[in-house]
This record gives structure tokens, sequence and C-alpha cells, in this order.
């Protein structure tokens, strides 16, 4: 019984590559099981909340300031190239084009990767290694609802609301140099914006939004939920989560980007 | 030893497990256990670090799968059991973990009452704080109902631990090293604890530790664990009247001659 165990244990390919393909499996098994838990009763309400708030209110400060940053750092950047040309007043529909087809989404998702991910993976991991998953799996209690639906809910609702208001945020950076440099107004400014800006810009935004907080929620969760090592594996699970979610983002940006483009 | 005498149903077995096996890799961890603890009774376990104490309670509550064997809680084979029936008989277990795994986004009656809530949807809140004074004070910490877990000493947070799990008014209850990494005196406090759950709550238990002071204290049965086996069994006196060199360590290293 115990040759045949250690013949089961043999890697088929090698040790690395089964472990890739297992380590797929094993998350692919984890999105499945995420989307049976979340159609099933009761609704942590409460924990969904919370979490929201976690992941949406407390990023709206570095949100805001990032969001203001990049849309007044691009116009500046980009007057002088426009300048040469006296396209200037191309500026907000140029913005605009970049700041909502682009920018938003993938600077909302790259902020959020590394503050929302690496806090779940973190949380996570350390309710893991102090046994505290397993206290709730005693009580009775189905910590992956509880914790991880909840999470994932969360992530992927609020993330499309921060994409949505950095995007506004930035278009108001821009505004703010647009307005000083061309005493453009508000309305001039955002009917500008807009007029190069179609439905399926906003519809792809809100795609990305959508898969970039979905991924978020989904590996800072796996990261987290089985972790090990003790606390060691607390910082490996939160730094993986960034990392991982961080890669998985630029890959579904070109993804998607490349459906869109074939469709418009 | 034990103040009182306790009512122990020798006909009624709560927990029956017979040729367990369980493996992780090639440590193969336990090898062929078997065990049976009677209603009301308090068994302790006992053995060196890595023996395979902590792997049993965690197969006796669902949380690890043998690889063989049979494991029978209050009439139920653990392993057979689907989600629903799992929960169903979690329910009436008691888990207390090492280090108390108490919830630190929680206060201490949050703790409480967050399994409360969650297996008795309709319960009302003042049912609830009811109960989760009830047992604060059963545990001697009602002060302590709005710190957080960080705020509490090792020993309280057993002790919370405990409570947390009395609130489901368990039937069976498992130690995991309640004793583990704490000063003399709060030990014995521990000790009382968990005689004082057996009296008042008519649990059966089963107690992980490698603390002979512990074990006397509170061990109806002591069962010493050597290498993913039993090698002795019986009362207190019974296990230490022997020349088994391990046996022997174990009492010598604990000083309590």
């Amino acid at each position: 019984m115990e040759s045949s165990k250690e013949q089961a244990e043999k890697p088929l390919i090698s040790k690395g590559i089964d472990g890739f393909f297992r380590d797929i499996y094993y998350i692919f098994r984890f999105i499945s099981r995420f989307f049976k838990e979340v159609l099933r009763p009761p609704v942590e309400v409460k924990e969904f909340i919370r979490q929201c708030y976690l992941v949406g209110y407390k990023s709206l400060a570095l949100i805001t300031m990032t969001g203001f940053i990049t849309g007044l750092v691009f116009t500046k950047q980009s007057r002088p190239s426009l300048a040469e040309f006296g396209a200037t007043s191309w500026l907000p529909s140029l913005i605009a084009i970049a700041v909502i087809r682009a920018l938003a989404p993938l600077v909302t998702a790259l902020i959020c990767a590394g503050k929302v991910g690496s806090s779940i993976g973190a949380e996570l991991a350390s309710m893991r290694v102090t046994e505290q998953i397993d206290a709730m799996e005693v009580s009775a209690i189905n910590p992956f609802k509880y914790l991880v639906v909840t999470r994932i809910m969360a992530t992927t609702v609020c993330i499309p609301v921060l994409v949505g208001y950095t995007g506004l945020v930035g278009l108001m950076g821009s505004f703010i140099d647009v307005h000083m440099n061309e005493q453009t107004t508000l309305t001039t400014f955002f009917q500008e914006a807009f007029k190069n800006i179609t439905f399926l810009d906003f519809i792809t935004t809100g795609v990305k939004a959508v898969v970039f907080g979905f991924t978020i929620g989904v590996v800072s969760c796996y990261q987290g939920y089985h972790a090990t090592q003790g606390t060691q594996g607390v910082g490996k699970a939160a730094n993986i989560s960034v990392v991982i979610s961080m890669f998985l983002i630029f890959i579904e940006e070109i993804i998607i980007v490349q459906i869109s483009n074939s469709i418009r | 030893m034990k103040s009182f005498t306790p009512e122990i149903n020798m006909n009624e077995k709560v927990i029956d497990i017979r040729d367990l096996y369980k493996s992780f890799g090639s440590n193969h961890v336990l090898r062929g256990i078997a065990i049976d603890v009677h209603k009301g009774e308090n068994v302790v376990v006992l053995g060196r670090s890595g023996t395979g104490k902590s792997v049993l309670i965690k197969i006796i509550a669902g949380l690890l799968t043998p690889d063989s064997g049979y494991v029978n809680v209050l009439g139920r084979e653990v392993d057979k059991l689907d989600t629903q029936g799992l929960r169903e008989l979690r329910l009436k277990i008691g888990f207390c973990f090492q280090h108390g795994a108490l919830y630190d986004s929680m206060t201490v009656g949050e703790n409480l009452a967050f399994p409360l809530k969650r297996n008795t949807p309709h319960i009302k809140n003042e049912q609830v704080k009811r109960m989760v004074n009830v047992v604060l004070e059963a545990v001697g910490l009602a002060q302590t109902i709005n710190q957080m877990p960080s705020e509490l000493s090792g020993g309280q947070r057993k002790r919370i631990g405990i409570a947390r799990t009395l609130i489901l008014r368990p039937d069976v209850m498992l130690y995991d090293e309640p004793t583990a990494g704490l000063d003399p005196i709060t030990c014995t406090e521990i000790n009382n604890l968990i005689n004082e759950v057996q009296r008042r709550f008519n649990t059966s238990s089963i107690i992980i530790t490698h603390d002979l002071a512990c074990a006397k204290a509170v061990g109806d049965k002591i069962v010493v664990m050597k290498e993913g086996q039993f090698v002795k069994q019986g009362n207190f006196n019974e296990v230490f009247s022997t020349e088994d060199d391990l046996i022997k360590e174990f009492y010598d290293y604990n000083f309590i001659q």
C-alpha cells in the first residue's frame, strides 16, 4: 500500500510543471466553488457591506490623489506635443480617450492590487495560520462563504465604482490644467472630452473593471485562504497576491483591448 | 486529583475510534489508533510533540480526513457525513485551539455571539447577550466582554476560546494543548475550568497535552501516544506505575514525583 502511494506521488512530467498545472486546477476549483457558494443562501450582507467599506471607501483617498495627478500630469506632458501643431484644443478629447479607455481602469486596478490585494491576502493568511478559519469550520460556520465570497464580491462590485470615480477625478485634474492655460469652462471641457468617447468605450472599461476586480479578489483570497508556513506564509501570501494580480491585470488588459478593437 | 466524581456512563460511547491511519506523504502520523470515550468522561492523550495528537482530534472534528479506519462520534461516522451532516455534528463538538483562535477583528462579546447568531438565525439580541454573559461568567471573564483579543493574556484567550465553544452547548469537548505556554497558576485555573465544564455541562472530552500536571488534574483516563500508536492507557496511577522508558521520561521531566 505504501509503495503504491509513493508511486502515485511521483511527478508525471516534472515537479515544477506538475505543480503549475495542479495550481491552475486548484484555482479553477476555487472559482467554481465561489460561483456555487455565491448563489447559496444565506447572503452575508453585513460582512459584504463591511468589505465594501474597506475595499471602496478606505481606498478613496489614495485613488483620488493618484487619479487627479495622473490626469493633471498626462495633460501637462501632452500639451507641448499638441502645441507644436496648434492642436491644444484636442487636449480634452485626447485625455478623455486615454483616461477612460486605459488609465482609469489600469491605475485603479494596480493600486487596488497593491492596497486591497495585499490586505486581503495577509488577513486571510493570518486567519489561516492562527487557526481562525478552522475555528469557524468547527463552529459549523462556512468560512468560504463568510470570508471568501464576501471579499470577492466586494472587489468585483467596488473596483468598477472606483474606476468610474478615478476617471472623473482624472478628467478634473486635466480640466484644472486646461482651464489654467486656455480658460476653458467646465461645460466646454466635458463637451469636448466626450466628443470621441463611444458607448463601446464605456462597455469595455466596465468589463475591464469587473474582470480586474474579480481577479484581485480571487487571487488574494486564494493565496490567503491556502497559506501555510506560519507567519512567513502571511508575508508570502500578501506578496504573491500583489505580484500575480498585477501580472494577470496586464494580461487581461491586452486580451480585452484586442477583443474591443476587433469589435470597433 | 479531581475534587469531584464525574458521572461517567460506561454504557454510552460518545467517541469510538478503530484502526485509524493517517499519513502526510511519507510521514505516517497515526498507525492504527483505537480509543473509546464514554459519556461524561475526560480522556487525556499524552505524547511528545509531533506524535499525531492534534491530528487525532482534527480527524474527530472532521477537519482532516483519515486514510483508513472507523471514526464514530455521537453515533455518526465522521468521514461518511455530507456537508450538512458534518455541520450538524460540529454543533455538538466544541474544539478549543491551542492559542484560542479568537477572531482578531471582533471583540470578546462578538467572538462569542458570532457562532450562536450564525447557527440560530432567528435568535433575539437580548437572548444572545444573556447567553454570552452566562458563558463569560462561567469562565470568570465577564469583565472582558468589550475587549479585543489582542488585549487579553494567553490564559484569558484560552478561557475565552473555551467560552466560545460552550455557547453552543456541545456534548463533546476537544482541547488542543490547553495549558501549553502558560504559567503554573494559570495552568491550574485552566485545569479547574476543564473540570468545571465537565461537571456543569456534563461533557465528554479529549484533552491533548504533554503536561502531566494537567493530565493528572483533569483525566479520568490517560492514553500515552508514541510514534502514532497508543502504548499505554488507564488511570493516572496505572499508566505511571510502569518501567517503560518513555513514560518514565515523561514523568521525570514533569517533576511531579
